[in-house]
Parts: C-alpha cells; structure tokens; sequence
C-alpha cells in the first residue's frame, strides 16, 4: 500500500482518532446535538489538523527536541485563532452555537497527538494529507452521530445548515416526523454517551466480520473414509 | 454407598430464581391494587402493557443472543422489571411511554450488559430515569386520588386516555388532574415542593391544599406495599438490611432538619409516607443483582440510598429520587462490596484475639 492511501485507512478507518484513540472526545460529545453543529466542529478541526500538521513537518528539523512542545502547542493555538476568527467573520450564528468548543479545538488530544507521533517525524506532503485524513476521519465520526442524535432528539436531519453554509442552505432541513415530546435523552449528554458507544460497537463489529469473510477462504475438503471392512 | 461430594452451602432452601421473582410479584399484588384504586385503572393497563414489551424485548434479544430464551423468560425476572417500571409511571402517561420505557430496561440496561446477573444498574430503575429526563411533561402528570378529582374515569375512560390522550368522555388530563375546586394538582412532594419556593412555609402548604395526609392516597400506597415488603421479609425473599437502613437514615436525615427548622423541612411521617418510598425500599433498592451483596454493605448501601434520597427531594431538582438515589448507589456497589468483604475464615483475625502458642 502507498503512504497516502495508508494514510486514509489509517485516518479515516483503521485509526480514527474519534472511533479507536478515542481523543478529543470532550467536543465530540458536547456538540454533536445535531448534524450541523457537527459538521462545524469537525471542518473546524480538520482545517487546523492540516495547518498545524503542515507547519510542524515544516519546522520540524529546527526546533530542539527539548522545546517541541509548547512550540507544537504555540502553533496549534495559532492555527486555532485563525479558524476562530474566521468562524466569526463567515459564519456568526455557528461560531456562537459552537460557543466555548472552538477555542478548545487547542486542547484537542487528536491534533497535538498527530503532530507529536507524525508531522514532527515526516515530510510536509504526507504531514497534511495526515492532518486531512485525520480530521474526516473525526469529521465523519462527529457528522453521524449528530444525524442519529439529530434524527432521534428533534426529528430533523440538516436543521440550521444555513448557519454554516448560508440562506439557500435552509432548505436542505429534512422532516423526519414531527413530535410534540421530543427524545430529550439524545439531545443531552447521555444520549451522547450512548450513541457513541453504539458507533463504536458498530465499528468493531464491522471490523469481526471483514476480518471473518477476509480470514475464512473454504476449508479443504476433508474425506472421511468410512472403514468397510472389518479388521481381519 | 455414593459419597457425593458438593460445596458449601450444605444446607438451603431450594428456590429458583423464578420462586424469588413469583414472591416479589405476589407481595407487589397488594401495592398495585392500592395504587389501582387510588389512582385508576391506568397503571393496570400500562402493567399489561409493559409486561408483554418486557416479555417481547427479552424473548428478541435473547434469540439474537443465540440463548436459550424460553427458560430465560420464565424465570420472571424481565416480567418483574416490568411490573416495577409500570407501577412507576403516572396512570394516564400515554402508551409509548411504558413500552418505551420497558424496551430501554430490557435491552439496553439488562441484555446489552450481559442479561440477568450482569447488569449494573437496576432496569427499572434506570428506564425511568431515562423516561423522566426524556419525557418531563408525560412523566409527572400524575393525578390526584380517587374523590378529590373533580372528574370521576372508569376502566374505558384510562384505555382511551392512554392511546389518545382523550377519555371517553373527552376530558384532556389536564381537566382529569382538576380537583373539585378545578385547581390541577400533583403529587403531595410535587405540591410541596412548588409551595416552599413560593415562600409558604411546610404547615401552610399542608393547610393550603387537600391532596395530603390520607385522602391524598400516597399513605394507602405506601402503606401496601410496605405490608407486601414484610411478607417478602417474612418469606425470606429480601433481607432486612437494605430497607431498614434506607428507612432508618431517611427519617433521621429528615427529623434532625425537620427539628432544626419545622417551616421549611417537612417532617419524617410525611417523607415517609409519600412518593414511592416503601416500593423502593422494599422492591426496588433490594435488587439482588444491582445491590450490595455484604451483610454490612446492604446496611451502607440502604443508609445512602435513604440519604440522597433526602438530599435529592429537599435540595434537588425534581420532587422524588428514588430512582436516582438507586442508580447512584449502584454505581457504587463495586467499592461497597470491595470494602465491606467478609472475614473469611481463619484469615485477617485481630492480633488480641490470636492465641499465643
């Protein structure tokens, strides 16, 4: 397998920071209550994964072994400033959703954790391709499980895409069915809990059964040869 | 001459699990027809309801779980989850709620934890939890007793209620929760409640409204299942660790604060008396899976049940605790047990005791 395509399974499947390492699971889990709030926060991630993961390969040879981390963290913060203001600028009423999240993205273990075990160690083409496949791979984690919180709290799918992609997106909002009581559990944080441990038992049961189907060529056919004749 | 050789304890009584689980539904009969003729027929059609979902959701998880479910489900064990939760639910929630609320026991809290024995949480307990944080308005409609409403239901009347949210007649339950003074009402911790934080003091709040004291008819309801609890202590299907600890530590959290200041703290009697206290003392907190299973542990765990369920009602944000005092406690049974371990036999005994020699 080439680096890059090793690097998207390992992203986006194999390693997914949300599914296997389980980092960042504080933002995953306080803001996924729907799709979009999701979407937000993952792009917001993925966007300061490939920055940070970019500039860490690239000044990896200068910085001292001794300091690499608060410069790591520096750089982080940096990127993570940029996204902020951008997010303020583009898209207010998602920036405010988000609220206190954004600026977290810094403290997120997934980002400092790929620029300490890969961009520090690797060339900057494959440090942000890295740092992309990383953040969909956290982006498609955050994306579902707001759709199934979404779905099951409010019975929507897409409410307040336009807080993200501008007015026309209003209509994308799906109606799945419309309730007086809504499923309060999904929309709190033990729902989050629940669905996440749902997503992550679904991963590992796929994983049984492809490793099954892939591990289990027919067996060879065994003759059992019935003695006919009694011994003599 | 066969000299068979078995394992302590040599001697017993030979009960199965579904002789324990029959018992507790026997002593629960006296309870629910308490809370049947209080409250009206709702909470038998929610049981019905409940059981078949409890009996459905166990029968379809245990088949994906490749077990043997016939045996499974005779051992009552989900049927009684189900009676538990359904006694819990207001008469007149509507109808997904128990079915709801029973597939969330069954499934997710009891099976996906392993099935019977596994689970660390109590089903019932934690399905209602769920129910009540999920479903607010539908979990604390409960109405007010038999003769204090100022419209009379019948049987038919709780059926539609439950499957359309009309009765028969086409009352709303907001027009059934009307007292004769068409004022709605709730539950006496409810009322209390909402009175202390409208600056009336405990007696003016007990003056002010008649659903306390014996017409409210939480004291008949607690008071049948207490009498189906000591049946249960008397049969020897629970010990009485677990609810004379939880008692015990409920009326002396609630008399010393009752004694410190008499207006704002209501007494033991009423802490006592209402809500689903003698059910949860007697059937819910004595789970055998979920509770402690030391002698001294059942009396730490009882106390802090009692405790929380104090702190949880008088502070807290919601009238009554029983199910989250339960669901903390369990939590904590793991350390509970770890602590409270009994001597074993020849080990760990105390220096002055050791014979010199």
């Amino acid at each position: 397998m080439s680096e890059f395509k090793q690097l998207s399974w390992q992203g986006l499947w194999k390693n997914n920071p949300a599914l296997v390492q389980l980092l960042g699971l504080c933002p995953l889990l306080a803001t996924t209550a729907t799709l979009i709030n999701g979407l937000g926060l993952g792009l917001a991630t993925t966007l300061v994964l490939i920055g940070s993961n970019a500039t860490v390969s690239l000044v990896r040879n200068l910085v001292p072994n001794e300091v690499r981390i608060p410069v790591f963290v520096m750089v982080i913060a940096g990127f993570v400033t940029i996204v902020q203001l951008l997010m303020n600028a583009f898209t207010f009423n998602l920036y405010q959703a988000l609220g206190i999240f954004i600026p977290l993205i810094v403290t997120n273990c997934a980002i400092i954790g790929r620029a300490e075990a890969y961009a520090s160690k690797n060339p900057v083409g494959y440090a942000a391709y890295d740092g992309l496949m990383m953040g969909l791979g956290f982006t498609l984690v955050l994306v579902v499980l707001g759709g199934v919180r979404e779905a099951l709290g409010y019975g929507t799918l897409f409410a307040g895409a336009n807080l993200l992609l501008g007015d026309w997106a209003t209509a994308l909002k799906i109606t799945l069915f419309d309730t007086d009581s809504p499923f309060l559990l999904a929309i709190l944080p033990p729902g989050a809990f629940l669905g996440m441990g749902f997503l992550i038992a679904l991963k590992n049961a796929l994983d049984k059964r492809i490793e099954r189907l892939a591990a289990d060529p027919k067996p060879e056919k065994v003759v059992q040869r019935a003695r006919v004749t009694a011994e003599s | 001459m066969s000299f068979r050789l078995a394992s302590s304890p040599h001697q017993h009584n030979r009960r199965t699990t579904s002789q324990v689980m029959g018992w507790v539904m026997l002593a629960a009969i006296p309870g629910i027809l308490a809370q049947t003729i209080v409250f009206g027929w709702g909470t038998i059609v929610h049981l019905l309801l409940a059981v078949i979902t409890a009996v459905a959701t166990e029968a379809a998880f245990l088949e994906l779980r490749k077990k043997d479910f016939e045996r499974a489900i005779m051992d009552g064990s989900a049927v009684l989850t189900a009676i538990l939760l359904a006694v819990s639910i207001p008469p007149f929630a509507p109808w997904w709620i128990s079915v709801l609320g029973t597939f969330f026991a069954i499934a997710i809290v009891k099976q996906l934890y392993g099935g019977l024995g596994n689970n660390l949480f109590n089903p019932a307990m934690a399905a209602y939890v769920m129910l009540l944080v999920s479903f607010p308005v539908q979990m604390t409609g409960w109405l007010p007793a038999a003769g204090l409403t100022e419209y009379s239901h019948s049987l038919l009347d709780a059926i539609w209620m439950i499957f359309s949210g009309y009765s028969y007649d086409g009352y709303s339950l907001l027009q059934l929760r009307s007292d004769i003074d068409g004022v709605t009402m709730a539950t006496a911790l409810d009322t209390l409640k909402t009175d202390l934080s409208q600056g009336f003091t405990y007696t003016e709040s007990l003056t002010r409204h008649n659903v306390f004291y014996a017409a409210g008819g939480w004291l008949w309801v607690n008071l049948a299942y207490l009498f189906g609890g000591l049946i249960m202590l008397k049969k020897g299907i629970i010990r009485w660790h677990i609810p004379a600890a939880m008692l015990l530590a409920l009326a002396a959290f609630s008399g010393v604060m009752w004694l410190v200041d008499a207006d704002r703290y209501a007494s033991p009697l009423f802490h006592l008396c209402s809500g689903g206290i003698m059910l949860g003392a007697f059937f819910i907190a004595t789970d055998p899976v979920s509770a402690s299973t030391t002698a001294k542990g059942r009396l730490w765990f009882g106390a802090a049940i009692g405790m929380w369920i104090y702190l949880i009602r008088t502070f807290g944000g919601y009238p009554d605790a029983i199910a989250f005092a339960v669901i903390i406690m369990n939590m904590a049974v793991p350390l509970i047990d770890y602590y409270t371990r009994p001597r074993t036999y020849g080990h760990g005994v105390s220096k002055t005791r050791r014979p010199k020699g």
